[in-house]
């Protein structure tokens, strides 16, 4: 029903008189990488959308059939590069699913705080983003970028420490993790905690007291309940349009039907909305790190033997579908194995893919600037869009 | 030496001065802004960054200039010299310090606000002339917030005229030897807050930048120049810049009155001048830009009726002390 309504809007008539085709994108400041808007515009106001994505599009579930299970989990993280671990997560999830492998207490809670910290890590490059495609790289926008890189340095330096890489890890590997925890590296990190828990605060006092921060955010970009679960939004989108949906909750993975947290909703469904589930998100994952880091058990890191080839590990026939909350959302991962090092088939769900389509639904009647600002609340990362 | 030569070296020196200032305050932004965004701004050119704006000169004018096949040239070409020109005059009326000015005119303000507003000419013409989407989105948006933002720009600036009696800038100046005018009870203060609202408005500075607008229209108006004319727009627009803080510090803070000898009066005004630069520059990095239909509303809704009331209520105060009805 919905999709019809977007049909007839998306069908213009292009030589109209009045109306101005305006492309946005590939190469557009805006484009959160390469996005193409074919943008019908009346005036200011946008009446039709035509999304173009493909562009960055690297063949990565083909690639996956190619690699061993020791090999893919570290390509795995240039899916979605802004949250590198959450791919890692669910292609190994999927693995032992399906090979049943048994994963340590101690393997679980790391790939527990890794994956919130690498929330933490993406949401401040997120609000960073965001508020740079309100704000302009030459205005406030830039300003708050910058304070958020700051933050998210400090969440890399704790990844660096860790595995040695800053952006893509290859921390996972299937039946545990491959680094342990180095020394004093749990106190870096309540430290960091800490740190960000107090500029948290900072910047909703820079944003939130701020009338133009909130002419922008507020009542912009509705998604109503319906649209969002027709479409299929997951993640911030769909718990700020009132769903109250959270997998590490709903259908708790990896131990964290352990620890103690709550999951925001906010029923507006506007770009503002969607900002307040993000920030209560933050403190959500500064408080299960501190859980984790509190009890973590000691123990093996990994349930694997060591190797002495990368085609030494096989996982008998089968398939699996494993999913995990990653910071734009559900991450699928489906598997079919079929009892060689490598698996047969795999098909990534990404979180961007299916949250970027909401936008040719919600545009349409929008300014242009609201545009940048819609798109920029929903997260994308194209990596994750096209793989 | 005869008149005219004493007025063409004039303008000759306040041109060069005018634009070693320019230059230079791309620089004290640079750091100003950095420092904002814990950052160091440019270093690595000069002792602590000091020769980066020739750097950036010398750059732009080495660059290539790329006309597109599609531009309108005759129009595309005119446009920076058409924005630059206007930008420039303005310092044309500006007193520096008692009688150090190129032409110290009985209509000095009118002239000036008229110039600046001409600007408008140039920008439009750039996007037009470019025969780009982005460009020709930017001129409109130009065209309609100068026009909207031109009014209440006007009104505060109108505010001094009314407690001085006089349109001619150096009166303004010497009328603040006792009180600056934005120590003038509550509508000093009001009308320098609209006067730096408008200036924002009148400089496509963010919050307002709407027609550069890079996460939106790329670059604006300027998206399809490059090399020299690139720099002639942006010194333009620096120019104007600087201009409308140097009006602000005349109108509201007392242009060169400040102590020491009277040969410290123009580095008084700099200093000023500069403050409401800073001031300018403050907001910029600190909010993110609102909307066109927004900055509409603002203007039309709030800022032309607070401004005419205010600019009514001055008129009212001041026939009422000087009638002595006190």
């Amino acid at each position: 029903m919905i999709d019809t309504a977007v049909q007839s809007q998306v069908a213009i008539d292009y030589s109209a008189g009045e109306r101005l085709t305006m492309n946005m994108g590939p190469q557009h400041p805006s484009a959160h990488g390469v996005f193409r808007a074919i943008l019908t515009l009346e005036g200011e106001t946008v009446v039709g959308v035509d999304a173009v994505i493909g562009y960055l599009h690297r063949c990565h579930e083909k690639l996956a059939e190619t690699l061993t299970y020791a090999q893919y989990p570290s390509i795995a993280s240039k899916t979605d590069y802004v949250a590198a671990m959450t791919s890692e997560f669910a292609y190994v999830l999927a693995a032992e699913q399906i090979g049943v492998v048994d994963v340590p207490k101690r393997a679980q809670y790391i790939r527990v705080i890794a994956a919130e910290l690498q929330r933490i890590a993406s949401h401040l490059l997120w609000l960073g983003t965001w508020c740079m495609d309100m704000g302009g790289a030459l205005g406030g926008g830039a300003t708050v970028f910058l304070y958020c890189i700051r933050e998210r340095e400090l969440i890399l330096d704790l990844f660096e420490s860790l595995v040695g890489a800053r952006l893509l890890y290859g921390l996972f590997q299937v039946g545990g993790v491959r680094y342990d925890l180095p020394d004093g590296w749990p106190q870096q990190c309540r430290d960091t905690l800490a740190t960000i828990e107090q500029r948290l605060i900072e910047y909703e006092r820079l944003l939130e007291d701020n009338p133009f921060f909130l002419a922008r955010a507020r009542g912009v970009g509705f998604i109503t309940r319906e649209l969002a679960e027709d479409v299929g939004v997951a993640g911030p989108l769909l718990r700020g349009s009132g769903v109250n949906f959270d997998l590490r909750r709903n259908l708790p993975y990896s131990s964290y039907g352990d620890f103690t947290f709550s999951v925001p909703v906010e029923p507006e469904g506007d770009c503002f909305a969607r900002y307040r589930v993000r920030m209560v998100e933050f403190r959500q994952s500064i408080a299960i790190v501190r859980q984790a880091l509190d009890r973590l058990p000691d123990g093996p890191i990994s349930s694997r033997p060591a190797l002495k080839s990368v085609a030494q590990i096989r996982i008998q026939k089968g398939e699996a579908y494993a999913r995990v909350e990653g910071p734009r959302g559900e991450v699928g991962c489906y598997l079919i194995a079929d009892g060689s090092p490598k698996p047969y088939r795999m098909k990534w769900r990404g979180a961007s893919f299916s949250n970027l389509s909401v936008l040719p639904h919600v545009l349409p009647g929008h300014k242009v600037a609201d545009v940048v600002a819609i798109m920029g609340s929903v997260d994308p990362v194209f990596g994750e869009v096209d793989r | 030496m005869p008149a005219w030569l004493v007025a063409a070296l004039a303008a000759f020196a306040v041109l060069n001065v005018v634009l070693v200032i320019v230059t230079y305050v791309t620089l004290l932004e640079r750091k100003f802004a950095a420092r904002m965004q814990t950052r160091i701004g440019p270093y690595r050119v000069g002792p602590h960054g000091l020769l980066q704006p020739i750097a950036d000169a010398v750059k732009l004018v080495m660059k290539e200039d790329i006309v597109p096949d599609a531009a309108d040239r005759p129009v595309y070409n005119l446009a920076p010299i058409v924005f630059l020109i206007p930008c420039m005059l303005i310092f044309a009326t500006i007193p520096f310090a008692p009688g150090l000015g190129v032409a110290d005119l009985n209509i000095g303000i009118l002239f000036f606000l008229a110039v600046s507003a001409m600007e408008i000419v140039g920008l439009f013409m750039a996007g037009w002339g470019s025969n780009n989407k982005y460009a020709l989105l930017s001129a409109m948006r130009a065209v309609n917030q100068i026009i909207s933002y031109d009014l209440p720009f006007i009104f505060s600036a109108l505010v001094p005229v009314l407690l001085t009696g006089s349109l001619r800038l150096s009166d303004i100046a010497a009328a603040q030897s006792g009180l600056w005018f934005v120590f003038y009870p509550v509508i000093g203060q009001l009308a320098f807050l609209f006067f730096v609202i408008s200036t924002l408005a009148a400089e496509n500075r963010v919050p307002f930048d709407i027609l550069e607008a890079e996460s939106e229209l790329v670059a604006g108006f300027r998206v399809e120049y490059s090399g020299m004319k690139f720099a002639i727009i942006q010194l333009g627009e620096y120019a104007h810049m600087v201009g409308s803080s140097f009006l602000g510090a005349l109108l509201f803070l007392g242009a060169w009155s400040g102590p020491g000898p009277e040969w410290l009066g123009p580095i008084w005004f700099l200093i000023k001048a500069m403050l409401v630069f800073l001031l300018v520059t403050w907001v910029r990095w600190s909010f993110v830009r609102i909307r066109v239909d927004q900055i509409l509303t603002l203007s039309w809704k709030l800022l032309l009726p607070a401004t005419l009331l205010l600019l009514a209520t001055t008129a009212v105060v001041i026939v009422w002390r000087t009638s002595g009805l006190t």
